[in-house]
């Protein structure tokens, strides 16, 4: 056990830093959030990677992976952190991406992959129902054999950024008579420009438009759109599930938020003094790194664990449970830091583009609209009660 | 002791609950918080014609003799129905202003119009490097002549676009943050020299940041004695505080409800999800810190007229666990409506949303606990062997 960097290690940071330094979109830099970005520039730098064959590192060598050690991943992740990059989105990359690899047929392989690595289809996600959230096996979509189709009927919900979608993958009940409600689900693609398909925004308290209902009314697909066999989906849903919550820890992007958290603490004062240097709040700033830390060791552990061979399992709950209590209590600290300007509210706003008079410093703009986005990190991926019952059944056996 | 409601005060409250369950529903106020003025100063009109404006008035005054419990019996049913016209600023901060320190002519000019709601005032004290200090001014008031002149940038001044009047706290002598040195002033708010930047909160309501720029201020316009302001802004902004607590209770105690029935309804693994224990017992703790709010709220609202250090000591310990109350009530109503608890549409997130500004209204939990620990951190007389 040793916590030292090899110089190849040393190496390969200097090499990804001046790759990003040299190559990351001039106009995106200092753009912290993603939610308010057209498509294309969501899409940049994925693209870039693609082209350097740098956007799918975790995946298999032969599929397109890097073949980074956990290491190199890690190390991958601060440097990006540190140019605040919009990454890859997950959808594709950890969603779909690995499914398929792990269960698709090589045609549907060829056909797939390489627009999820290059980055010029873009996925979203069809798992949740109006009626099947934390119980998403109970939900109700069907998918009816029909000649060389499927026929799709149902609908989804919290779709996220289907607006922009090409590709979707859909969650469906192919057996209604299944045993127990898992043995009857299929896991099938749909490509979004199929009539039928209608994506509705819902806005959220931040007042963004991140996620959609996305009906479904018969919606026809082709059978080669079905990943791995019939009425197995459930398997396949339950493996990308445990793929998206190892990425959803968010160590390298958290450590970037401390730091500016304490850039802002820093800056705002309290009584005459920067807050910075208040007992009070800079104790809470350092629970909040010595809990980040143990989440940062939490993760390695992890990430060497799979490194050795095996794959994501129920421990990756630890690192959603813990990520997003982290994620939320950071947003939580900034809008606290920010005192009286958290309340003005900017989307869409200031129409007039004037500065002359600014509201407030530009590092608050944001504090109120993503402490309240945030909320929805313990209620996504499966909630953290969902992924407390995981623990308790899968690893403590209760 | 007595913690009952006096038949008046029964009826405000019912009365102001029927005409917000008619006229206030949450369609009705996303429409008004979306639309351009963001508020209607026609339910303004209706609040007047209630006596609303003028309950926490003496008779002499021209109100209707009642005190700050009245007040938290109207906010708390504005915070169950997420009113956002100007209660606070107006009748709370201006009027509790006026009612404190007004010489007669003051109150003859600006009480009437006040209890009548054709006057509407905005609080501007909050400044872009003060934080929570009341005294922390770097806006000046100048004495010239028969006036002052004001200069300076107001932070987020809440309802000032819809205001008539501002008062506006400045230092009238000493240095940035001395106690003394700080005046009170009444202010037009289309008076020369006042520029605007208006926009709105994301708790729907309206705020801008107002600047000064020699802004001629008749003598007439300060408000108690120059220079020694401070102790009565403290005093009126204690009041502003228990009242936003009262807020902060009606909105808790109806973001609880909602989702108590919430999860009596949603069903997942076959049952209401309500039956799940490790949601039950968050709801009760949820249920515990309304109930907790509750009694804060009322102990400091009594406390508001007693001796100085009496008064902060009260009003600090209730904010503290209003803002840390209403956090937890707040975060727990959106987890367990889960995805729904997210979207715009739900009613619940924006009690959420207001839980949480309020925190930040007339100092947070931090500067709350900082105040109290400073009252009471004296060592005991006789110390321990």
């Amino acid at each position: 056990m040793n916590l030292e960097f090899t110089p190849e290690e040393v190496e390969f940071r200097k090499e990804v830093r001046a790759f990003i330094e040299e190559n990351y979109p001039e106009h995106l830099r200092g753009v912290g959030a993603r939610e308010d970005l057209g498509k294309e520039d969501m899409l940049a730098w994925h693209q870039i990677l693609g082209k350097k064959g740098w956007s799918v590192p975790a995946w298999p060598e032969k599929y397109g992976g890097t073949g980074w050690t956990p290491t190199q991943k890690y190390i991958w992740s601060e440097e990006n952190a540190r140019m605040d990059t919009i990454m890859p989105l997950p959808f594709g990359v950890s969603m779909v991406g690995p499914v398929i690899y792990t269960f698709g047929s090589e045609e549907m392989k060829a056909k797939h992959l390489p627009g999820i690595r290059d980055g010029s289809v873009w996925w979203c996600q069809g798992y949740s129902e109006p009626g099947a959230g934390s119980d998403l096996a109970s939900l109700k979509t069907t998918a009816v054999r029909d000649g060389d189709h499927y026929i799709l009927n149902g609908q989804k919900t919290w779709t996220t950024l289907a607006q922009h979608a090409d590709w979707g993958f859909f969650l469906c009940r192919t057996d209604p008579n299944a045993a127990k409600p898992q043995e009857g689900i299929s896991f099938i693609l749909a490509d979004m420009n199929t009539s039928g398909i209608e994506v509705k925004p819902i806005k959220t308290i931040d007042g963004g438009h991140e996620v959609n209902e996305t009906w479904l009314t018969d919606v026809r697909v082709p059978v080669e759109n079905l990943v791995g066999e019939e009425n197995k989906g459930w398997t396949y849903a339950k493996f990308l599930l445990a793929h998206e919550r190892s990425g959803i820890a968010g160590v390298a992007r958290s450590k970037r938020g401390v730091e500016k958290l304490r850039a802002i603490a820093s800056t705002e004062l309290l009584e005459g003094k920067p807050l910075i240097r208040d007992d009070e709040f800079l104790r809470k700033i350092s629970q909040l790194e010595i809990d980040l830390t143990a989440l940062e060791f939490t993760e390695l552990r992890t990430l060497a664990s799979e490194a050795a061979g095996k794959g994501p399992g129920p421990e990756s709950s630890i690192l959603k449970v813990k990520g997003t209590e982290i994620q939320q209590r950071l947003t939580e600290l900034t809008l606290e830091a920010v005192g009286h300007y958290g309340h003005p509210y900017f989307r869409g706003f200031p129409e007039d583009g004037s500065n002359e008079f600014p509201i407030g410093p530009d590092y608050a703009h944001q504090a109120a609209p993503t402490y309240f986005n945030m909320r929805k990190t313990s209620i996504y991926g499966g909630s953290n009660e969902i992924q407390r019952n995981i623990i308790s059944k899968m690893i403590l056996g209760l | 002791m007595d913690f009952s409601f006096s038949e008046e005060q029964t009826m405000i409250r019912d009365s102001l609950a029927r005409l917000l369950r008619d006229q206030y529903d949450f369609d009705t106020r996303r429409k008004v918080v979306e639309s351009e003025a963001g508020w209607r100063p026609e339910m303004w009109q209706q609040f007047a014609e209630l006596g609303l404006l003028a309950a926490p008035f003496s008779e002499e005054d021209g109100g209707l003799g009642g005190d700050a419990v009245d007040s938290m019996v109207i906010m708390e049913e504005f915070g169950k129905a997420l009113v956002v016209e100007p209660y606070i600023p107006t009748i709370i901060c201006a009027g509790g202003f006026l009612k404190h320190a007004g010489t007669p002519a003051q109150k003859e000019e600006h009480l009437n119009a006040i209890i009548g709601g054709e006057s509407v005032f905005a609080f501007a004290y909050a400044e872009p490097r003060g934080r929570y200090d009341l005294a922390d001014l770097e806006t000046t008031a100048k004495k010239e002549g028969d006036s002052y002149v004001l200069n300076g940038h107001k932070a987020v001044v809440i309802a000032a676009p819809w205001a008539s009047h501002l008062v506006v706290t400045a230092r009238t002598s000493g240095e940035r943050r001395d106690r003394d040195g700080i005046s009170v002033f009444i202010v037009k708010k289309d008076a020369d020299g006042i520029t605007t930047r208006d926009y709105p909160t994301v708790d729907g309501r309206r705020a801008s940041e107002v600047y000064f720029e020699n802004v001629s201020v008749p003598a007439d316009g300060l408000i108690g004695e120059e220079g020694k302001a401070l102790p009565l802004i403290e005093r009126v902004v204690d009041e502003a505080t228990a009242a936003v607590c009262a807020e902060a209770m009606g909105a808790m105690g109806v973001a609880h409800q909602m989702t108590v029935e919430y999860s009596q309804q949603r069903k997942q693994f076959g049952v209401a999800i309500g039956k799940f224990q490790v949601l039950q017992h968050r709801m009760v703790d949820m249920f515990m810190e309304h109930e907790q709010s509750i009694s804060m709220t009322y102990m400091a609202t009594l406390k508001l007229d007693e001796d100085e250090e009496t008064r902060k000591k009260a009003v600090s310990a209730a904010k503290v666990r209003i803002g840390q109350g209403g956090r937890f009530v707040g975060q727990e109503a959106v987890q367990i409506h889960g995805g729904m608890g997210m979207t715009d549409e739900l009613a619940v997130g924006h009690y959420f949303k207001r839980m949480t500004m309020i925190d930040s209204e007339f100092g947070n939990v931090d500067y709350h606990m900082r105040r109290y620990t400073r009252l009471t951190g004296e060592p005991a007389k006789v110390a321990a062997e």
